[in-house]
């Protein structure tokens, strides 16, 4: 067994004075090329995969730009940010962006006025105020509830929540941002409590029980202690939600109906930035025409809009982070 | 509380019981503030909840008619009562296949370099925060992606093959996070002790961090694939058939070399687009058949997200480091 190993090499030559030859002692923990070039190998072929997410970001920049520098030649920019239609389609064309932006705001906005109150409030009460088998069984439930397809939330809204809102707005038509935000709202819950309620138990305890010694209570402490504390972390769970409403496609491809209309009233049916790619895949429109162009145009608008956000999230957890 | 001189103590205790009286109700007066929000935290949660249960009522009571065993072996058709989910599994399944075959060892291979290996530089902060980035792009974009690149510059057409890899660029993210924080997790004693034998870094990490890590870099791939399976945007967009009554060519031949990769560039649809399809049409029949089939994804879905919470949870009970 022990005469695997190049340290005996020299208790089994006693008489003779001399070193074992390099090539004998070279063995199995002597410096040896061909590991070195080996494990280099290894390294670099992570290192090429871990950088694989850098050139995903640049192919997405670069395939939007790409597409949309050929829409901008034939519509100006002035005319994509400025006209009222959205008319891509039709013979007399329009390319005015803002119908498909007043869609992707109102929906937003219905969905976040859902999504943002309830998450954070699910999430302070399970992080400070839910006996520990409430949050064992809440939490994987509120996974679950974040793991169903998107599909099946528009199926949801077209077929179930709709006709309950025309019950009570007997007015509202079939296809309306209302009910695709109510829907969108409740399906963006589990992120924000998740990550708000992380951000929350983050929080150390000394904080807490401080606060419990002035004689605050549980609510007060939640409040005005345990909310400021984790500002960062909420924060970056609201930034989240917001960038998966105003991402998010299938809700309210199904139920807002997928008509540009520039309105701001959320019981009228419209059409959202994503809601307009779905419509154009759908049909069959040939590579390189101007419409297959103005999805890469409406992708990178979005895009746009999304990195925004993900930016400005990126600054406030900066500056609010506080260390423990 | 005040004390003033001169005064007997009796009084001045009467004074400061007064003042803690106050105190006391103060106290109480807030408390109920604590019962207010705990109901209000109860109301919510109880929304959350409830609106599942009725997501789920409603396609039980739609859908559970029309499941049997004709539905998953029929090809969709023109007929809603004979109309099948076949093509959509089949394509669902092979769709997959693309998906983790290329999604897991490149996410695991980054998680294991972001955390092992990676130099603490400035190019590494680069390839961190976009990694959190990507993770914020909307899925559509994957979809615009796949559609220029994979589509038609690459030239794999409207494909299994785009379609499976558009969906491994989607969740590639998750897969690097689960594993990056799976290995972080470990002691780092494990790490000395296997120096300390000799073992070079990859012996390290094939050896001891990656099959330690593996209960968790599982639970990310599952529920990597569970939101995988349920995507329908990016596959939308790079152009999938809505109407297909035919299985690609099959994996598995009778001749020699008795596998066949012609599967992958056959044209295809999965689950949630034959889904959507049935959404879309005016007809109810076709409706309850979207039901149907909008509870074949769900109970797939939870099933792997169940998994993946089952396995986390048992992790945490038996991992003891």
């Amino acid at each position: 067994m022990l005469a695997k190993y190049p340290v005996n090499l020299f208790i089994q030559n006693p008489v003779s004075k001399e070193l074992p030859s390099k090539k004998e002692y070279v063995g199995k923990l002597g410096y040896s090329y061909r590991r070195k070039i080996h494990e280099r190998f290894i390294e670099s072929i992570l290192f090429l995969s871990a950088l694989l997410s850098v050139v995903i970001m640049l192919a997405i920049i670069m395939m939007l730009v790409k597409e949309s520098v050929v829409f901008f030649k034939h519509v100006s920019i002035w005319e994509f940010l400025t006209d009222t239609q959205w008319t891509p389609l039709f013979d007399d064309a329009h390319y005015g962006i803002l119908p498909l932006v007043a869609g992707t705001v109102v929906s937003s906005a219905v969905a976040l006025l859902v999504a943002l109150p309830l998450g954070t409030i699910i999430a302070i009460y399970l992080s400070e105020f839910a006996p520990f088998a409430v949050r064992e069984i809440a939490k994987p439930f509120l996974e679950l509830l974040g793991g169903i397809p998107t599909v099946v939330y528009g199926y949801f809204a077209l077929l179930f929540v709709t006709p309950l809102l025309q019950l009570i707005f007997p007015e509202l038509p079939g296809f309306s941002l209302l009910s695709a935000g109510l829907v969108m709202g409740i399906m963006i819950i589990p992120y924000v409590s998740s990550m708000t309620e992380d951000a929350m138990r983050a929080v150390p305890m000394q904080l807490r029980e401080g606060s419990y010694a002035m004689g605050a209570t549980r609510f007060q402490t939640a409040l005005r202690v345990v909310t400021p504390a984790a500002f960062s972390g909420i924060a970056a769970a609201y930034i989240l939600g917001i960038s998966r409403a105003v991402g998010e496609t299938m809700v309210v491809a199904i139920a807002a109906g997928m008509q540009p209309n520039l309105t701001w009233n959320p019981m009228e049916p419209a059409a959202t930035i994503t809601a307009y790619i779905v419509q154009v895949s759908l049909g069959d429109l040939p590579h390189g025409s101007v419409g297959y162009q103005t999805i890469f145009a409406a992708g990178l608008t979005l895009l746009l809009i999304t990195l925004i956000f993900n930016i400005i999230g990126h600054q406030l957890r900066k500056r609010y982070r506080e260390i423990y | 509380m005040k004390f003033i001189k001169n005064k007997s103590g009796l009084l001045e205790r009467t004074k400061s019981a007064n003042e803690l009286d106050d105190l006391r109700k103060k106290i109480s007066n807030h408390k109920r503030w604590d019962l207010l929000f705990m109901i209000t935290g109860i109301i919510a949660l109880m929304i959350a909840i409830l609106t599942f249960i009725a997501l789920f009522a409603q396609m039980l009571i739609d859908g559970l008619p029309r499941l049997s065993w004709d539905f998953f072996t029929s090809f969709p058709s023109r007929r809603p009562e004979s109309a099948g989910i076949l093509s959509a599994w089949v394509g669902t399944t092979l769709v997959m296949l693309v998906t983790a075959v290329s999604a897991v060892p490149l996410g695991v291979g980054a998680g294991v370099y972001l955390e092992e290996y990676a130099p603490k530089n400035l190019f590494t902060e680069i390839i961190e925060i976009n990694v959190t980035n990507l993770a914020g792009v909307p899925s559509i974009i994957y979809g615009l992606l796949a559609l220029g690149l994979f589509v038609y510059q690459l030239g794999f057409g409207q494909s299994i093959l785009a379609a499976g890899m558009a969906l491994a660029l989607l969740i590639l993210p998750v897969v690097i996070v689960a594993t990056r924080e799976a290995i972080r997790s470990i002691p780092i004693a494990i790490r000395e002790g296997a120096y300390a034998l000799g073992a070079t870094k990859w012996q390290t990490v094939s050896d001891h961090l990656l099959p330690y890590s593996s209960a968790g870099i599982l639970t990310g791939i599952i529920i990597g694939l569970a939101r995988a399976i349920g995507e329908t945007a990016p596959i939308i967009t790079i152009g999938a058939l809505t109407f297909i009554a035919f299985l690609p060519p099959s994996p598995v031949t009778n001749e020699f070399p008795f596998i066949s990769f012609e599967w992958l560039t056959a044209p295809f649809t999965v689950m949630p687009i034959q889904m959507f399809n049935w959404v879309s049409r005016p007809e109810e029949a076709f409706q309850l058949n979207a039901a149907a089939a909008g509870l074949v994804l769900v109970v797939m879905t939870l099933t792997m997200n169940g998994l993946a919470i089952y396995l986390r949870y048992r992790m945490r009970k038996n991992i003891k480091w």
